[in-house]
């Protein structure tokens, strides 16, 4: 596979040529969060951080037009309308730029409804098909940090078509796809072997400072056993605000919901949306008639870590757990709970 | 459906509207493209999203037969805001519709056998594409009989099927309210009573038989408790759930039991089915 230089100088001007031909989304600091956003040429260098929300609006946008619907005067007889509707289904070819491994990870984590489903969805397939993303390998793990427990890691390569990793002077660049390998091929720069070493050894330090891994392999198991505890899942849900904070920042988080808005009877029309929903909201299953499967919080927290930690696992090809370790969630839970000590003490006997 | 775009819902217009009940009305629409509803193909028990662009979208069992194409009908009943502005459709007015959605009932696997419809209110309303189809293809199976409940003789639906039901040599119709009424002359076809109450007065047998229910939830947990008091096997009871759906084509999230998502892996269930899911209905 190919290995690329790049050095620490010469990161805007290979970004800049990149944006020549592709929407460049890099991190950038916002107050006191660090957030994905376009960058083009001229703009301050990326913030090489780990983003405070996963940057899975890339390819999964919080809110997006699905159909747009008006009604046209009929040509021929006035007094007639006809319905027409529209959907955008393109897509802006598009370069992610120093994302994580665990959110390359979450991204792969979406391809198994949205693409690898009983249907195909185009919006998602047409952006995923148009984004190619170099992933910076972590030096420092935060304690919040997970992902060797769930068979991801601080230089995983699912989900990325590149690995950036920080070495003295620079970063080498490592194809690890296709897509890696054809972005890298068009870049012009040094062919970067002789400094895998050092990118080895980066990695494989950051894998040590990761918080010691613990065995998850019996969550499936478990959490099916635990599925009728009750008690159990209150006492894990007390604290809890259902605010979603957790769904919103999480790089697997699939949920959606869909709305229309204006009218479909006029020339100017209107258009269904599709927007971030969140499974612990007291009415995400709220049915017409009333009933709810879900009216309690302890049973969306169950429902939550179960598809998470167990579900997933049923479905997916590849049996990983719907998480990638990446913390988020525990980071910014207003009350501090802690998904870790959810699954494991599903797992106690 | 739209293969390409299964989220794009495709133009139909309504033909036909039937008030069944004080809440209950049956639209007939057919796709405005004619090629594709002449090459529309679905299979009884799947559902269809119908969409009014602008309010939103609600999946309803496609309750018409595939046997009989003329249009696809859907039965609703007014329960919140996409509801309440489909009911106030007429003949002449544009839906959207994206279908076939969904599994379907497994008939291939119930030829030769009896089949016993047990419906509830609504859940006449897959129970009826199913029966028909059945019905036209009667050389496959054994006897098929059908105990349909309802609160009152003015909430039954689909009044006019009934009556060439109630007369159909196919078919063994039995209609129960649950209070007297005046009018309901009671004989061996109109009875007064709970539907678990009459399904063991009719005493189905098991042997042979596949039980097909579907109800409001109160209506499906005292008939089951019936049906296994008749001795029926759990891989022979078939039933259709609801959940609250967005998508419909599973990725959404929204409306799983367990791993398992309703608008893909159902609507159709067998008891054996769900007896493996968390117990989350």
């Amino acid at each position: 596979m190919t290995i690329r230089f790049l050095t620490t100088d010469g990161l805007a001007q290979w970004l800049a040529k990149v944006s020549e031909t592709r929407r460049v989304l890099a991190p950038r600091k916002e107050g006191k969060s660090v957030v994905f956003r376009q960058w083009k040429a001229g703009d301050p260098e990326p913030v090489l951080a780990k983003a405070t929300i996963a940057p899975k609006a890339a390819v999964f946008p919080p809110c997006e037009t699905l159909v747009q619907y008006k009604s046209v005067k009929d040509a021929e007889d006035l007094s007639k309308t006809n319905l027409t509707l529209e959907a955008p289904t393109q897509a802006e070819p598009t370069l992610l730029f120093a994302c994580r491994p665990c959110d390359a990870r979450g991204i792969l984590a979406l391809d198994t409804p949205y693409l690898n489903g009983r249907f195909k969805d185009p919006y998602y397939a047409a952006r995923r098909a148009a984004t190619v993303v170099v992933s910076h390998t972590c030096d420092t793990p935060s304690p919040t940090c997970f992902c060797t427990w769930v068979g991801a890691g601080p230089a995983n390569p699912e989900g990325s078509d590149v690995l950036m990793t920080s070495v003295d002077g620079g970063f080498v660049l490592e194809a690890v796809s296709e897509n890696g390998e054809a972005l890298l091929a068009e870049s012009g720069l040094p062919d970067g072997a002789d400094k895998m070493d050092q990118a080895r050894a980066t990695r494989t330090n950051a894998a040590k400072r990761i918080t010691a891994r613990k065995d998850l392999s019996k969550a499936p198991e478990r959490l099916k056993a635990r599925f009728t505890d009750m008690a159990f899942w209150i006492e894990q849900t007390a604290k809890c605000l259902s605010c979603g904070a957790c769904t919103f920042m999480c790089p697997t988080c699939q949920c959606f919901t869909i709305t229309d808005e204006g009218e479909a009877a006029s020339e100017k029309g209107g258009q269904r949306l599709r927007s971030w929903d969140y499974c612990m909201s007291p009415m995400f299953t709220r049915e017409a008639s009333g009933h709810n499967p879900r009216m309690a919080k302890a049973e969306r927290m169950r429902n939550r870590v179960s598809h998470k930690y167990w579900y997933a696992t049923e479905y997916t090809k590849d049996h990983h757990f719907s998480c990638t370790g990446c913390g988020r969630c525990i980071v910014q839970c207003p009350v501090s709970l802690d998904i870790r000590e959810i699954v494991l003490k599903a797992i106690e006997e | 459906m739209n293969e390409h775009n299964p989220l794009l819902p495709e133009v139909a217009t309504v033909i036909e509207t039937i008030q069944e009940t004080h809440n209950i009305k049956t639209f007939r629409v057919r796709l405005d493209d004619e090629e594709r509803m002449a090459a529309f193909h679905f299979e009884p028990g799947q559902v269809g999203q119908l969409s009014l662009f602008g309010v939103g979208e609600s999946t309803f069992v496609i309750n018409s037969s595939p046997t009989r194409m003329d249009y696809l009908q859907f039965s609703v009943m007014k329960a919140g805001e996409v509801t309440t502005a489909l009911h106030k459709l007429n003949a002449g007015d544009k839906v959207g519709v994206r279908a076939p959605l969904g599994n379907w009932f497994p008939y291939n696997d119930w030829k030769g056998k009896n089949v016993f419809f047990i419906g509830g209110g609504i859940g006449m309303a897959p129970i009826r594409t199913i029966m028909l189809y059945l019905m036209d293809n009667k050389k496959n199976y054994g006897k098929i009989s059908l105990l349909y409940g309802a609160r009152s003789p003015a909430d039954l639906s689909f009044k006019e099927d009934i009556k060439g039901w109630l007369t159909d040599k196919k078919l063994d119709c039995t209609l129960t309210i649950d209070n007297p009424a005046e009018g309901w002359e009671i004989d061996a076809k109109h009875r007064v009573g709970l539907i678990p109450n009459v399904l063991k007065e009719l005493a189905p047998k098991p042997d042979n038989c596949v039980a097909v229910l579907c109800g409001p939830p109160i209506m499906i947990k005292f008939t089951l408790m019936a049906l296994k008091e008749l001795k029926f096997p759990d891989e022979n009871i078939f039933t259709t759930l609801e959940k609250r759906m967005k998508c419909g084509i599973g990725i959404c999230g929204r409306c799983n039991i367990g791993g398992k998502l309703v608008c893909v892996d159902g609507p159709v269930f067998s008891y054996a089915q769900l007896a493996q899911l968390p117990p989350e209905l």
